[in-house]
């Protein structure tokens, strides 16, 4: 049989996600300018970096299995950087809204 | 290694390609993640426009964001955290051989599964009436209606993808805890539950970054 995790250890994974879910709806209210938007994704990020470690095992998963995780962000990286970087430099996105 | 506590039904798994099962274990994990990889990239595309959009036309996307319902799309943020709790105990209870209680919390997590797409179908409704749908009825009162359309377009395709895939879940759920219920993932067969448990949490991220994304635009 395959060892398994604690339960204590998901139910405060999902505790703590609850309390992120939670906090980035009452940030939600409050304005922080341009802040909303990274308070908002940096929680929405670590969500998932909670989801992925606890719930989906890659904390204590091979290193292959964490190479595979990687790979898709650093790709959705280079595919959103590339094309802004595209649009930035023609003036075709204003900034600063 | 684990230890095999009956060897010879934990053999009868391996495919003949595989030298154990624990191989065969890791080549399923990771033909999962690399599939993963690539739903991240399908939804990459999306949450890129959005981006630009959203920077193009940021004021308009305020308020048409605005407009939806948030108390919906927070409570099916929860839901799907809880349903993604519920998957992460069966994966445990597969892995223990715990046939009932497997099939009753993949029967939990089709449940909330169903309970997602509900409140998403009431929401639906709620924009159709609010004139919120493009190209069927919509309106706009407030400036620039043709960019507060397309915020309308990116919200019903974002959702809708990942509608499809909370729809695709649930069916995968009810099939493995009718698998469950007959014993087919007994004694070390837990693998197919493992990597389903995957894809559901992986829809359930996704659904982390629509909810601020598509809901918490600005500041309400």
């Amino acid at each position: 049989m395959e060892k398994v995790v604690e339960p204590k250890i998901y139910f405060r994974t999902g505790i703590a996600l609850l309390v992120l879910l939670a906090a980035t709806w009452m940030i939600g209210y409050v304005d922080l300018g341009p802040f909303n938007l990274i308070v908002a994704l940096a929680i929405a990020i670590t969500k998932a970096i909670i989801i992925a470690l606890f719930f989906m095992h890659i904390k204590g998963s091979s290193r292959l299995l964490h190479l595979a995780a990687v790979a898709g962000l650093l790709w959705l990286l280079f595919m959103i950087s590339l094309t802004l970087g595209d649009y930035y430099t023609r003036g075709w996105v204003p900034l600063g809204h | 290694m684990p230890t095999l506590t009956s060897p010879v039904s934990e053999d009868a798994f391996v495919g003949q390609q595989f030298d154990d099962i624990e191989q065969q274990r890791d080549a399923a994990k990771l033909g999962m993640w690399i599939f993963l990889a690539t739903e991240v990239l399908f939804f990459g595309g999306l949450f890129l426009g959005y981006t630009i959009y959203r920077f193009t036309y940021g004021h308009v996307f305020v308020e048409a964001s605005h407009k939806l319902d948030v108390v919906i799309g927070g409570t099916n943020t929860a839901v799907l955290l809880v349903s993604s709790l519920l998957m992460a105990f069966a994966v445990r209870a597969s892995k223990l051989d715990q046939r009932r209680m497997l099939t009753g919390l993949l029967l939990g997590t089709a449940l909330l599964g169903c309970v997602f797409m509900s409140l998403k179908g009431v929401e639906y409704h709620k924009d159709y009436t609010d004139h919120l749908v493009p190209r069927m009825g919509f309106k706009w009162e407030g400036a620039d209606p043709g960019n507060a359309e397309l915020f309308y377009w990116i919200y019903f395709a974002m959702t809708g993808l990942h509608a499809i895939h909370v729809t695709v879940g649930i069916g995968i759920m009810l099939v493995l805890a009718l698998l469950a219920w007959l014993g087919k993932f007994s004694r070390g067969n837990h693998n197919t539950v493992e990597i389903a448990g995957l894809y559901w949490h992986f829809v359930d991220i996704v659904w982390c970054f629509l909810f601020p994304l598509l809901y918490l635009v600005g500041h309400r």
